[in-house]
């Protein structure tokens, strides 16, 4: 177990119950997996003027959420930098739940009160109120549905519904998740007996899908190949939202919002850096916070995150480069103790989901 | 887990044999979990106790290797450049490099593989 924004975490669960990184990354990609993230958070806004309220900190446009959707969102200070990265639900007409980080929780929650004082809204703190729990994987969904009566099938990706759930009644069950494939998100009452009961309950229902319990490591590398972003390393308040790559989430002609008219300027300014998908041509691995060198040695970025990736078996990371380093099979060198080591920029994601048929 | 007794073990979970063989313990491959790299030095090398002489890399993490005694490496486990797993399935067996002695009587502070085991537990329990 390792500390992690408070918590008692996992990195990975025991080689003796078929763990380890490597099964538990296998097992989200070609089965199911299921991770325990109830450090995540929640802030709830609700009331009349809640709408307005997201709009005018989330960068997406939540007015285009229908009720049951979700979104993936940020919020930005003024200077288009990253507070978090957000999923904003639409649970009702003026009903909105925001689900953050667990090291960003309470920045969050005063910056969302801080900023939301001037709107008709209720906004909580919930973070403490649920215990979540991720199922992720191809058969996740064969695994969810046989401990709940809601309609599963009938839930699209970044969609919510509600149902009973292992005996529990009215639990929310979101079709989303931070591993690059199908799976749910459902969020139970944060009683401790109660959760320990629903995680069993879905572990021996699992057993003729392979499920295994999946920690913190197959997380990271889950999503690295996804590459979706990390906080204080892809997306942070050093980086904007053009630099992270995240521009389709971005609406910019939505009505005014946070960090709006900084990125306007940065866009009219040009891009200076921005994130790559790099794969390891020679031998090594890059990791976090590694320099990026050019051909001659000049540090010119660095590595937000790396590592082998499971799945695709080879050597994976995600760098900040100058632009004119970042074309599609541009060579660059990672430096691994104190050598350069040769790499090229791939496309990103380094991994998406087959398609269903 | 029961640590063969015919070697001797630091504190940085690395066993070296009386002839200079060194490769990582049973608890150190479990803690890494998935190895995916080892890096070793050349033949030729000379190494330190108790200096990195090396790196294994897992999934998750990377980590020094430490020479338990000084010397000079004369040979080195090739077959782990293309086989890392290998230290999971069997850490005891799967020698890294093995090293012509400077002094064998640096081993003898070395821990026994009774009062290694009983280290190991200690850390697990941490």
């Amino acid at each position: 177990m390792v500390e992690f924004n408070g918590w008692d975490m996992p990195v990975e669960y025991p080689a003796s119950i078929g763990c380890g990184i490597v099964s538990e990354h296998m097992a989200v990609r070609t089965g199911v997996g299921i991770f325990d993230v109830s450090h995540m958070g929640d802030i709830r806004l609700s009331g009349p003027g809640a709408l307005d309220a997201v709009q005018h900190i989330s960068m997406n446009d939540a007015a285009r959420l229908a009720v049951g959707q979700a979104q993936y969102s940020a919020l930005l200070y003024p200077e288009g930098t990253f507070v978090d990265d957000v999923i904003v639900h639409r649970l009702g007409q003026d009903d909105y739940l925001l689900v953050i980080n667990a090291g960003t929780r309470e920045k969050d929650f005063s910056w969302v009160r801080d900023n939301t004082r001037q709107f008709n809204c209720r906004v909580e703190h919930l973070s403490d109120d649920f215990t979540q729990i991720a199922i992720q994987g191809p058969k996740g969904v064969n695994l969810l549905q046989k401990l709940t009566d809601a309609n599963l099938s009938a839930v699209k990706f970044y969609w919510v519904t509600r149902g009973t759930v292992c005996g529990l009644r009215d639990i929310l069950i979101g079709r989303t998740g931070y591993s690059a494939e199908d799976g749910f998100e459902i969020y139970i009452p944060a009683d401790e007996a109660t959760s320990a009961r629903v995680w069993n309950e879905i572990l021996e229902a699992g057993k003729e899908f392979g499920v295994v319990p999946c920690g913190l490591g197959a997380r990271n590398t889950l999503r690295l190949e996804g590459s979706l972003s990390l906080y204080g390393h892809e997306i942070s308040d050093t980086i904007n939202v053009w630099e992270a790559g995240l521009d389709r989430f971005c609406k910019m002609e939505k009505p005014d919002f946070i960090g709006r008219p900084a990125l306007e300027k940065a866009r009219a300014a040009g891009l200076k850096k921005t994130l790559v998908g790099v794969e390891m041509v020679d031998r090594g691995i890059a990791r976090d916070g590694y320099k990026v060198l050019d051909d001659s040695g000049s540090e010119i970025g660095y590595v937000t995150s790396g590592s082998p990736a499971p799945f695709l078996k080879k050597n994976i990371a995600l760098a900040y480069v100058p632009t004119e380093h970042a074309a599609i099979g541009s060579t660059v060198k990672i430096e691994i103790r104190g050598q350069g080591v040769k790499a090229q920029v791939i496309p990103i994601p380094f991994y998406k989901r087959p398609k269903k048929s | 887990m029961t640590y063969p007794t015919d070697r001797k073990y630091t504190k940085e979970h690395e066993w070296i044999t009386a002839d200079g063989t060194i490769g990582i313990t049973h608890y150190a491959q479990e803690s890494l979990g998935d190895i995916v790299f080892v890096d070793m030095p050349k033949v030729g090398t000379e190494i330190t106790a108790g200096k990195t002489f090396g790196t294994v890399e897992s999934v998750k993490a990377v980590s020094d290797l430490y020479a338990p005694a000084s010397g000079t490496v004369t040979e080195v486990n090739g077959a782990l450049a293309t086989a890392p797993e290998q230290v999971n399935k069997d850490a005891h067996g799967s020698w890294m490099v093995k090293i012509k002695l400077k002094d064998p009587n640096e081993l003898n502070p070395l821990l026994s593989a009774s009062d290694y085991e009983k280290f190991a537990g200690e850390e697990a329990g941490h």
